[in-house]
């Protein structure tokens, strides 16, 4: 019963957004404001259905209902709660329901939060939104149906690859998909705008807490998947540039680029074209990411089934959204009122300056990406590219970004002093030098690029303290005022300061787990010791456990730092028995950002045992980082000037709208 | 500055970043890219010894060798031609004989291989896309082989 009233609700939020495709934007066309007005309406009924629906395969999967295909396929009645909870969207067609529970969860809030959009802007998102939501949503019904029946039910299921059978699972989707598709809304805002011919700097101030919302979430998935992959895959490795990853990093590139962009266009009311581009490009990129992880061209632990026909569909919705988008800009974007323009040493011309960079460095990524399936359909030859490619490319071009980074926030708009900004990013100049040289002195030889490398990292955090610094005037006025200033801020340069000092934060951590982490692989019996940067691991022995859903082979490893005992580690092999399946459960310890990382491999009959010791000194950083910058992120959200519905010119507007 | 040469400005920046990118990309694609092959690719294309290639197929049964420190060897095969594989390091959880593998490295002058990663899926069920295909073309393919192709995730050794 559950599974079909599911299916059913979810019926019912397809045919609610065929409503809301169509009606709200024929009633903008003819300006009839009882048609707009369904927009709203539809809009959370469809989030309604859609969470009932979601609501229904949760508990399908709570209670093991083995009759329902999927969870016959991807859950086992011995998995813990958790899991059971979180396989949920472990499979294709749950994370499918997933992506447009979230799609619809932003057009409600859109719903909710836009009433001071102007009424003609917010009939044609609504409508746009739900576009998307009528194409996901047929997607689903006629391709990966999650409720489908077997007519004679098994008594077990086939359990959850093991891989995911992890906490990361329970947090990493939900946050990538809020941020993948949480472009899906600057999307709509940017075809709205097309549709209506118009956009203005107002546009731009309601466009721009939606992609920072996205942006934080996106921020945040890519760095819990991550380091997800760090500890479970179990080979110490944080970012492998496989397809998978890229797929969410150019997303987020160009998200990057939009949130900038967006503010050249909110504050000096130019850029407007350029940025309309980027809202599009964003979300185009996010649905080829879903193409890419969803139809199976590729094989990873994303890629959970491989029906043609899912692949075939998929291609069709992104041809359609990304072509349709793009001919739509073709032709009306020439007919919008151009911005004006500015002198290029400007922070809007930093801003440019910006953009130029992150979106070449996203279009390396793109090719990287693409080359070898392209090349594959053409040819039949069959390549990879894998990290020296990205390191030869994105490289490159993030490092004069990063140069540039700390003089946005201080040129001024309009018109720079390139110089003067220059000079008062001497303090973090000289940071950068000292720590240069101190960098240098203590590694002797070495690759010469470390020492700039880290000179770069702490420039652009004393960059980002610079700004704070001197509109405190910390140094110059007593720290009482100073504080007192501090909370005047606007929490806008908190978010930017914040944004921008993650950056160097993940850096730093990159920088010290390449040029200073160690790796030992060797076969160990009990009683021997291995070493590594002065801590030792002594091995104890194997032991034999048994898990809720699994057998597992432990090791046991006493480890001490220049000879005191600091604690156990214990890395494991696991077997699942019900899918016959191998993982390694790699040991982790924490020593202040540095991680001690150990993980098994075969054990040989004598006794020993084959492991893998790495040393990863400042690790912590990389994945810090990226929480820092998330926390800009909503540092700037809860800015009062950009909180979501509350610009003030709309009001106004908003009050002269017929009820609704 | 005037209107016109703001926007020359603009647009040769532009193309001066774009022509770096486009520079980078080009000799990164000539220098840093795999190519796939089989052992009868290998066999047949004369691959050069020194170059860095993927090698892919099913490891011969019987054919697992382990020597002391992490060493070990095996034979890639695709029913039609074996090539040999020397490896030191930690194999992948799902490394077995008969099943599929690819595994990335350089060509001796011998034409033996020496790997230096190893990649094998997290499934007892699974073949590489790129292993089922070449096994395809030999002709040696097995219909059960074809129950999970793609359907695993990915482990590493390097």
């Amino acid at each position: 019963m559950i599974p079909e009233l599911g299916h059913f609700a979810l019926v019912l939020a397809l045919a609610l957004a065929l409503i809301q495709a169509t009606v709200p934007v024929f009633g903008a066309r003819r300006n009839d404001p009882l048609l707009m007005g369904v927009a709203g309406t539809t809009a959370v009924g469809q989030f309604c259905f859609v969470a009932l629906s979601f609501a229904a395969l949760v508990a399908c999967y709570v209670q093991s209902d083995f009759s329902v295909l999927t969870v016959f396929e991807n859950s086992h009645s011995a998995m813990p709660l958790v899991y059971k909870l979180t396989s949920t969207w472990g499979n294709h067609e749950g994370s499918m329901l997933l992506w447009v529970l979230i799609l619809a969860l932003f057009g409600a809030m859109v719903a909710v939060f836009g009433g001071n959009l102007p009424a003609r802007l917010r009939a044609n998102v609504l409508g746009v939104q739900s576009w998307i939501a009528v194409a996901f949503d047929l997607f689903i019904l006629l391709t990966s149906n999650p409720f489908l029946r077997i007519a004679d039910a098994p008594l077990e299921g086939r359990d959850l690859n093991p891989l995911l059978q992890d906490l990361g699972l329970a947090i990493h989707p939900p946050m990538l998909y809020l941020g993948y598709v949480g472009f899906s809304i600057t999307f709509s805002f940017a075809i709205a705008a097309l549709i209506d011919g118009r956009v203005d700097a107002a546009w731009a101030r309601w466009v721009r807490p939606w992609a920072l919302l996205a942006w934080t979430f996106l921020t945040l998935g890519i760095a819990m998947g991550s380091y997800w992959a760090y500890y479970t895959l179990g080979w110490g490795g944080w970012w492998f540039w496989d397809p998978v990853e890229n797929a969410s990093l150019m997303p987020w590139l160009a998200g990057t680029a939009l949130l900038h962009s967006a503010l050249v266009m909110e504050k000096r009311n130019a850029l407007k074209v350029w940025t309309i581009l980027l809202a599009i490009l964003a979300f185009s990129l996010s649905l080829i990411g879903t193409f890419l992880v969803r139809s199976g061209v590729l094989t990873s632990v994303h890629a959970f089934a491989s029906d043609p026909m899912r692949g075939i569909f998929i291609l069709a919705i992104l041809t359609l959204f990304i072509g349709g988008a793009l001919a739509l800009f073709a032709w009306r974007a020439p007919m919008l009122k151009q911005g004006g323009l500015f002198a290029p040493v400007s922070r809007e011309g930093a801003l440019v300056l910006n953009n130029l960079f992150l979106v070449t460095a996203c279009a390396t990524v793109f090719v990287g990406t693409l080359y070898p399936l392209a090349l594959e359909a053409l040819t039949g030859e069959k390549i990879s590219v894998g990290a020296p490619f990205f390191n030869a490319t994105f490289a490159p071009l993030f490092i004069p970004l990063m140069v540039a980074v700390p003089f946005g926030p201080l040129m001024a708009w309009k018109r720079g002093d390139l110089l003067g900004v220059a000079q008062r990013l001497l303090g973090a100049a000289a940071i950068a030098l000292i720590g240069i040289a101190v960098t240098f002195a203590v590694e002797g030889g070495g690759p010469i690029l470390v020492p700039f490398a880290i000179g770069l990292a702490l420039y652009l955090l004393a960059g980002a303290a610079t700004d704070l610094i001197e509109r405190t005037g910390l140094l110059k006025v007593p720290v009482r005022t100073a504080l007192a200033r501090a909370r005047g801020l606007p929490r806008s340069a908190w978010g930017t300061a914040f944004a921008h000092a993650g950056l160097a934060v993940t850096l730093l951590g990159i920088i010290g787990e390449t040029q200073w982490g160690a790796e030992r692989i060797a076969e160990v019996k009990p009683g021997q010791v291995l070493s590594i940067h002065r801590y030792d691991f002594h091995f104890d022995g194997m032991t034999n456990r048994q898990g809720p859903n699994y057998h597992e082979l432990a090791a046991r490893f006493t480890v001490r730092h220049a000879g005191d005992f600091i604690g156990v580690m214990e890395p494991s092999k696991r077997t699942f028995p019900s899918r016959g399946t191998d993982t390694s459960e790699a040991a982790l310890m924490t020593r202040g950002f540095a991680q001690l990382y150990l993980s098994l491999g075969d054990p040989a009959p004598d006794g020993s045992i084959a492991v893998r010791l790495y040393y990863k000194p400042l690790v912590l950083l990389i994945w810090l980082g990226a929480v820092v910058m998330a926390m800009g992120g909503a540092l700037s959200l809860s800015d009062r000037r950009l909180r979501i519905g509350a610009p003030m010119p709309a009001r106004a507007k908003a009050a002269l709208q017929p009820a609704e | 500055m005037t209107r016109r040469r703001r926007r020359l400005v603009l647009i040769g920046s532009a193309l001066g970043v774009l022509a770096v990118a486009v520079a980078l990309v080009l000799s990164a694609l000539k220098d840093s890219i795999v190519f796939f092959n089989s052992p009868t690719d290998v066999v047949e294309k004369h691959v050069p010894p020194g170059s860095r290639i993927r090698l892919g197929g099913l490891v011969k049964p019987g054919s697992v060798v382990r020597g002391s420190d992490l060493a070990v060897r095996f034979d890639v095969t695709d029913g039609e031609n074996t090539i040999p594989v020397a490896y030191q390091g930690l194999l992948p959880d799902l490394f077995r004989e008969g099943q599929g593998v690819v595994t990335e490295g350089v060509v001796e002058p011998s034409g033996a291989f020496k790997a230096d990663s190893v990649l094998a899926k997290h499934d007892e069920n699974y073949m590489p896309k790129e292993v089922a295909d070449a096994l395809k073309r030999s002709g040696h393919w097995k219909e059960e082989y074809g129950q999970k192709v793609g359907s695993a995730p990915q482990g590493r050794t390097q």
